[in-house]
């Protein structure tokens, strides 16, 4: 029963996400991994993992999972019910103190248990107006864990201006996610390279600015 | 059965037969010259073709649907353009509860409107009462960054969009002498002229076109595929007199009238995109681009056809 429940709410999160924005995924010509990989994306809204989850193909769908903050997505019975039953996101405690298991390690056993990540290294949402905020370490601590682990960035357009913060009402508008090709750490590569070179390759694939607005 | 529904059977019968012989010439075109996909023109063209299928399909479900299935079919094609329209305007978030009323109070509004056969408020309710009301809605946050384009961006949005498309479906409420019953086939009249003089002037300029006709705004279009679509499309509307209370001179003049509108309109509509360096409006049809891509020669003809025939036909 309980599967069906969230299986309906799943459907009816996508059918809600395409009928607002119209989202259309914009695909690497190689196409994604096929194996677990770690999605990452730009941060602007609570609705980012619903639009990289909606576009990707059931197959990959059914495997990803979003990495989250615990403290939001337990907060209420509510962001329970999506965070962890729907989306069954990997739910990590943000502030170091109330941490009692390890961010990395528990992504790291979600990747050797079959699934793949969609990951926000930024860590929080962006209200600033720089296109991309600095990446926290832990996408670099999680690749030289599994050096083997492929990581793809997706740019998502447009979600901001669909859902400002503090908005409550959506407004329609056509959002894209583009996926790019798949990286990965290079052998003894530094944090602060591979931060860079992470960061470049996800702004890289931002369109110019249509509408010019916030 | 009535005199009405045989027209429209008539119709729809001709429509089917015109889109088997394209999707026969499309597929015989894909088998000598683009056998693997390599030729986009082709692939574009069998696109299209498909994409008219489900279009025409969509309609006729509408119109089969009687006067609800037609409000509605619009009004969603109303959301769908709006939508791709406030995609690429100058928005703030001061302007957040603005476009929210756009969408969820306007569009279902001005629809209900025609529902309700109210057509005093119906014509004036965009072009007074939002537009009074947006920017005071808008200004209530205080934000005067670039103030005036924002609210004058989403004013137009709301005429092109909403108030222009949703006079095709007005066209249900004109109460004709001698046509009671029939106001359905005024629609697919205005459509298929429309529509026909796009897809002629797509043909004739493919075939024979030379001279560009606007360079500037779009490079593909022709004086011979402007000339040769329009004159077509004008012979065409005026075979079509039989679904219309209109004599075959009216209906021919008619016809010239709503494509050169339409043809204008696409002018008008490929200088907003250059103007926010797009190619497409977006991608909801398949080998045509966005919604407004297919419909601004539509959105154009149709509130002067509704006035010109509301104002020489109807009571």
């Amino acid at each position: 029963m309980k599967a069906f429940i969230t299986k309906a709410a799943a459907a009816a999160i996508v059918v809600f996400a395409r009928a607002v924005t119209a989202v259309r995924a914009i695909w690497p010509e190689e196409g994604l991994p096929t194996r677990p990989c770690v999605y990452f994306a730009n941060h602007s809204s609570h609705g980012d993992f619903v639009l990289v989850w909606t576009v990707l193909p059931p197959r990959l769908r059914r495997q990803a999972r979003p990495v989250a903050g615990a403290e939001y997505w337990l907060k209420s019975r509510l962001n329970r019910f999506i965070g962890r039953d729907v989306f069954n996101a990997v739910l990590i405690a943000r502030e170091r103190d109330q941490r009692t298991e390890d961010p990395v390690t528990q992504m790291a056993a979600a990747i050797d248990a079959g699934s793949s990540l969609i990951l926000f290294p930024e860590g929080t949402r962006n209200q600033s107006d720089a296109p991309l905020l600095p990446f926290k370490s832990g996408i670099f601590h999680l690749a030289a864990a599994r050096p083997d682990i492929e990581l793809v960035p997706v740019w998502i357009n447009n979600l901001n201006r669909v859902m400002p913060k503090g908005e409550i009402v959506p407004i329609p508008l056509i959002c894209t996610v583009t996926f790019g090709s798949a990286l990965r750490l290079a052998q003894d590569e530094a944090k602060d390279t591979f931060l860079e070179r992470m960061q470049t390759a996800l702004l890289a694939l931002s369109p110019k600015p249509a509408g010019s607005g916030e | 059965m009535s005199a009405a529904s045989s027209d429209l059977l008539t119709l729809v019968a001709g429509i089917f037969g015109v889109l088997i012989l394209a999707s026969a010439i499309g597929y015989v075109l894909q088998q000598r010259l683009s056998p693997n996909g390599s030729n986009a023109a082709i692939e574009n063209l069998n696109a299209r073709i498909k994409a008219w299928w489900i279009m025409v399909i969509l309609i006729g479900i509408a119109f089969v649907a009687g006067r609800i299935g037609v409000l509605v079919l619009f009004g969603f094609c109303s959301f769908a353009a709006l939508r791709e329209f406030v995609t690429l305007i100058n928005t703030r978030r001061a302007d957040h509860w603005a476009l929210a009323a756009a969408f969820f109070v306007v569009v279902p509004v001005q629809y209900y409107l025609l529902w309700a056969e109210q057509y005093g408020i119906f014509s004036i309710f965009i072009p007074v009462y939002a537009f009074l009301l947006m920017p005071i809605i808008s200004v209530l946050r205080g934000d005067t960054e670039r103030f005036l384009i924002r609210i004058a961006e989403v004013q137009w949005a709301l005429m092109i969009c909403v108030f222009c498309a949703s006079h095709v479906p007005a066209l249900l409420t004109l109460n004709i002498p001698g046509y009671d019953g029939r106001n359905v086939l005024l629609i697919a009249f205005l459509v298929i002229v429309v529509q026909l003089s796009d897809v002629l002037q797509y043909v004739w300029g493919k075939l024979f076109g030379r001279t560009k006709i606007a360079p500037k705004l779009s490079p593909s279009k022709t004086v011979e595929g402007f000339v040769g679509g329009v004159i077509s499309a004008t012979l065409i509307g005026a075979a079509l007199w039989w679904i219309t209370p209109f004599t075959p001179v009216q209906a021919g003049l008619l016809a010239f009238i709503i494509t050169l509108m339409g043809f204008f309109g696409g002018l008008v509509m490929s200088a907003i995109k250059r103007d926010r360096g797009i190619k497409d409006w977006g991608n909801l049809i398949e080998g045509h681009g966005g919604l407004i891509d297919r419909l601004d020669s539509v959105v154009f003809s149709a509130p002067i056809f509704f006035h010109i025939v509301r104002y020489w036909w109807s009571l």
